[in-house]
């Protein structure tokens, strides 16, 4: 702070002296008339220049251009809303067309099963129908060869027992009796 | 000569001399100086008004800036009624400022040091405003003088002190700028001349000194532009909004 006023006040005597110097040869130029005239002409001139052209056609100028960008930047701003309006628009819209398509391809596939398993059920009937028809022919043949069968074998049972008592007792041996014995024998197995 | 502080502020003649009757107009370096500034203003604006692009190059900013700068030191002061008054104040504010601007660079003339220059500058506005005025208001302009809710007893005071600050308005605005702009260039150059006597030993505070004043300038010169603007617009405002 002292510091400070001494450099201040350093100052102030130097320009004083300075000043002063100044006034001793010929004083301050500012109010020395000789220029005064001429000062004012030019001044009004060139000031009156400068007014005339920056109010007449410099400064309308840039306030239109200002106007302008103005007009353009809201006009930008609104077009940009707009697009962004149209974009969100054709984002549901969009939306909706996946989600509609997603449900027509689950109906495609529900559908598609449904026939499927139909096919498939269908073709299980008929096969299942032919394999019973086949299972039942197999089971006629299955009972007639099992019907006949014992037939064959008594007959089977008497020729060789025919045989047998024809080797062991070397006379042949009547063929009802053997019968009735190889029936009878075959009718207690059966009971058996 | 070089060492007088005060020899920057000479006006001398350039060319002949020129004169009407008994006046003497001869081109001088003040006008000379007056004839830059203008020409500056006029081009850089001009170039930064020509082009319009979305995204302005520098010129263009610059003079949109500064257009949007007064316009607003405008509306703030004055009021959306001084807007006719708009180009006036720029081309005022703008050859101030350039003015100030052009002086700061060595050898240059600076034309706000001179008080004539000044005073016709503040002696046109003051006349202007008071014309304003009165046109505005006819002899209501004159409640001007008298404040509301003052004490009958000390009307008298307050009008005669009143009509002395009116009066004075000119002078004032006219040697702000022209003292602040000579007190200034006179101590860089008294300044520089330390420099140059105390030399290589001493003169490195000085010109330090002389470094920080440069810029202490360049900001004065311009405040005193946007005071002289702003108070032209107050007077203004004085003028158009009758608030008293």
């Amino acid at each position: 702070m002292f510091k400070q006023i001494i450099f201040k006040s350093l100052v102030v005597y130097f320009l004083s002296v300075n000043l002063i110097q100044a006034a001793e040869s010929g004083g301050m130029p500012q109010l020395d008339p000789e220029f005064w005239y001429s000062q004012i002409f030019w001044l009004v001139i060139t000031f009156g220049i400068l007014y005339l052209v920056l109010s007449k056609i410099i400064l309308p100028k840039i306030s239109d251009n200002l106007e302008i960008r103005k007009s353009q930047v809201l006009d930008n701003l609104e077009l940009a809303e707009k697009q962004r309006n149209d974009s969100e628009a054709k984002l549901k819209e969009f939306d909706n067309i996946i989600l509609k398509s997603k449900i027509e391809a689950k109906n495609l596939f529900n559908e598609s099963r449904q026939k499927l398993l139909n096919d498939i059920n269908k073709k299980k009937e008929k096969l299942d129908e032919e394999i019973d028809k086949e299972l039942k022919i197999v089971e006629a043949e299955i009972e007639e060869l099992k019907n006949k069968s014992p037939e064959k074998i008594n007959k089977i049972a008497i020729e060789t027992s025919t045989d047998l008592i024809n080797q062991l007792i070397g006379a042949s041996v009547n063929n009802s009796s053997i019968t009735a014995i190889v029936t009878d024998v075959s009718n207690k197995n059966k009971t058996l | 000569m070089a060492a007088n502080p005060m020899s920057q502020f000479n006006v001398y003649r350039i060319g002949p001399e020129i004169k009407v009757g008994d006046i003497d107009i001869s081109f001088t370096n003040a006008s000379l100086f007056m004839v830059i500034s203008t020409i500056t203003i006029l081009l850089i604006f001009n170039f930064g008004a020509k082009r319009n692009s979305v995204i302005p190059s520098k010129i263009q900013l610059l003079g949109e800036l500064s257009y949007s700068f007064i316009s607003k030191m405008i509306s703030d002061t004055a009021g959306s009624k001084a807007k006719p008054y708009f180009s006036f104040i720029f081309s005022l504010f703008m050859f101030v400022l350039f003015c100030n601007m052009l002086g700061m660079i060595p050898y240059t003339f600076t034309v706000t040091s001179h008080i004539i220059v000044t005073f016709v500058l503040a002696a046109f506005i003051f006349i202007g405003v008071t014309i304003i005025g009165f046109i505005k208001h006819g002899f209501g302009y004159l409640k001007l003088f008298v404040p509301s809710g003052v004490p009958m007893v000390l009307l008298p005071l307050i009008v005669i002190i009143e009509i002395i600050s009116y009066l004075s308005r000119p002078i004032s605005l006219s040697v702000r700028l022209f003292a602040n702009m000579m007190a200034g260039h006179t101590m860089m150059k008294v300044f520089g001349s330390f420099v140059v006597s105390l030399g290589i030993v001493g003169g490195w505070l000085p010109l330090s000194f002389s470094v920080a004043l440069t810029g202490l300038e360049i900001l004065v010169a311009f405040l005193q532009a946007y005071v002289f603007a702003i108070l032209t617009c107050i007077y203004l405002n004085d003028a158009l909004n009758l608030h008293h």
